[in-house]
């Protein structure tokens, strides 16, 4: 039914995507491991994040942070709780998310513009109709013409600006985003943030990004979310209040540096980081 | 300090040429060696007082070729008939079983280690019992070329189903996929270049099928005719059948890599 909506809506090209809201209330997720014992990966979390606000997740590995993502994508059932997209409750993928995975996961066997098509097609979407997008959406992540080319033919950076653009040809009112840099290079990494910055700026859509680096979250985000070692609570909640757009010279704000240090204690505290010896 | 660049471009050209004489080498080497060795093979046989009624060279099995070639191809056709027979039935009901493997627990726990462990059972030796139940005509030729065929393809295409990546079904589950699409979009063309392994090994086997099964009981058919020769003693038309087994099989697996990159993609050709 929903699909229906968006197709009514139509894919305007460069029209401005309206953000959702996103609710997790008493959220408590258990994994049952293959030898039976149960592992608690979220205990009773509650986020509220806001329409069009670009939410940032920290956390050591293993604080459930990649379970909190697959669960509001709804690829992953919960054990108790609710989680609210748009007002909606989360019972399977909800259809105004787009998710961005760590590896870029494009099809070797279909080329660039093939794999942007992806969504459309599942959602059995007129592919027509979208082809105007495709090619804007590549444009603005500096892959013009690099429609027909296959992935293997792309460098790591290349591939993964164009599985943003798969998640984002459906303009989705919701971006999840885990762990999306993390796979790149340092160099490759840091063009990525600065773009993606550039990009969301222009969409304003509701943006999750799960991340385990300090400095990414607090660059990119309007409010970052630090999560403790499992079971996953939220240790600190922080809002980000640096003017955008933000560039290399923020990195050395007083600012800055302060809400990187918050983190930094609150992990300090909890021992994924040991306390400097100066 | 720098290099003339008249001595550069010279360097280059010499590299260039190396280069080229080492591919030609390399292109020529296969070929090369084939012909010695029919040359050795045509001459070493008289040479070392061997009777041609023995060890027919070459030239002479070529000969026989061209002179009974009418024969070789209508035996030739019952043999084909028979193995593409076997292995289109063991190229359905190899994927259809993977595809019950992979997606049902159950008939996997009860049917995968069967499968496993009848593949350890020589199934030619199933050929005489064959003829006892199918007779002596078509059938039992095309069941021993599908039971070689048969096991190739469905581990191919469980190995092949299960190698998928788990974060691509998500990528696609997130996108509101139903398994139906999931099949169609990814597990199925990721699983093609393995599908494919299965079927060119299978084709390969069924070959071997349909001629053992000729060789155990048949009027007709390029075993047949080998069994046939063999009894009056004609080595030269025995190795005239074997070229046409040989040839059978190696167009026919050339047939199925035509096909195979007609609708495989391969990861590794765009690299």
């Amino acid at each position: 039914m929903s699909a229906l909506k968006s197709t009514e809506l139509g894919p305007a090209v460069g029209a401005m995507m309206h953000g959702v809201g996103v609710e997790i209330e008493g959220l408590t997720k258990i994994y049952e491991t293959r030898e039976g014992t149960e592992i608690m990966a979220l205990d009773h979390t509650n986020i509220t994040i806001e329409p069009g606000k670009f939410v940032a997740i920290v956390g050591p590995s293993g604080c459930g942070k990649s379970t909190l993502l697959s669960l509001i994508a709804g690829i992953t059932p919960l054990t108790t709780g609710r989680i609210l997209v748009a007002g909606e409750e989360v019972k399977r993928p909800h259809p105004t998310v787009g998710v961005v995975f760590q590896t870029d996961l494009l099809l070797y066997w279909r080329n660039i513009t093939d794999n942007i098509m992806l969504p459309v097609e599942i959602k059995g979407w007129n592919r027509k109709e979208y082809l105007p997008r495709v090619n804007q959406l590549l444009k603005q992540v500096g892959l013009e013409g690099f429609g027909p080319k296959y992935p293997s033919e792309l460098s790591g950076g290349m591939r993964q600006r164009a599985a943003i653009c798969r998640a984002l040809v459906q303009q989705p009112g919701l971006l999840l985003m885990d762990e999306p840099f993390g796979a790149l290079d340092a160099l490759t990494r840091e063009q990525m943030i600065g773009d993606l910055q550039t990009m969301w700026l222009s969409l304003r859509n509701t943006v999750v990004f799960i991340t385990h680096s300090i400095d990414e979250a607090v660059f990119l985000a309007d409010r970052v979310i630090v999560m403790s070692p499992r079971p996953g609570k939220i240790d600190l909640d922080l809002q980000i209040a640096i003017d955008r757009p933000r560039g290399w010279k923020s990195r050395a704000d007083r600012q800055f540096i302060d809400y990187m240090n918050q983190i930094r204690q609150v992990f300090e505290a909890r021992g994924v980081l040991s306390k400097e010896a100066v | 300090m720098a290099i003339a660049p008249e001595r550069v471009s010279e360097e280059k050209a010499t590299r260039r040429v190396k280069a080229r004489r080492q591919r030609i080498m390399e292109a020529m080497a296969a070929p090369t060696l084939t012909v010695a060795i029919l040359l050795l093979w045509q001459f070493g046989v008289g040479a070392i007082g061997l009777s041609e009624f023995i060890l027919p060279t070459p030239w002479s099995i070529a000969a026989r070729i061209v002179h009974d070639y009418r024969l070789l191809f209508t035996n030739s056709l019952i043999t084909i008939a028979e193995m593409i027979a076997g292995f289109v039935l063991a190229a359905i009901a190899g994927v259809l079983t993977a595809l019950s493997i992979f997606y049902s627990r159950i008939f996997e726990r009860a049917v995968y280690p069967i499968l496993v462990a009848l593949q350890t059972i020589p199934k030619v030796a199933l050929a005489p019992l064959l003829v006892l139940y199918l007779g002596y005509g078509f059938a039992p030729k095309c069941f021993l070329a599908f039971l070689l065929a048969y096991f190739p393809i469905v581990i191919a295409t469980v190995v092949g189903l299960k190698a998928l990546d788990k974060a691509m079904v998500n990528l696609v589950r997130s996108m509101g996929a139903t398994e139906w699409q999931t099949f169609f979009k990814i597990r199925l063309p990721a699983a093609l270049p393995n599908v494919f392994g299965g079927f060119k090994v299978g084709i390969s086997l069924a070959v071997i099928g349909a001629v053992i099964g000729e060789y155990v009981a048949a009027d007709r058919g390029l075993g047949y005719l080998q069994l046939q020769a063999s009894s009056q003693f004609d080595t030269t038309l025995s190795f005239a059948a074997v070229v046409a087994i040989a040839l059978i099989g190696v167009v026919l697996f050339g047939a199925l890599e035509v096909l195979e990159r007609r609708v495989v993609f391969e990861r590794e050709s765009a690299k």
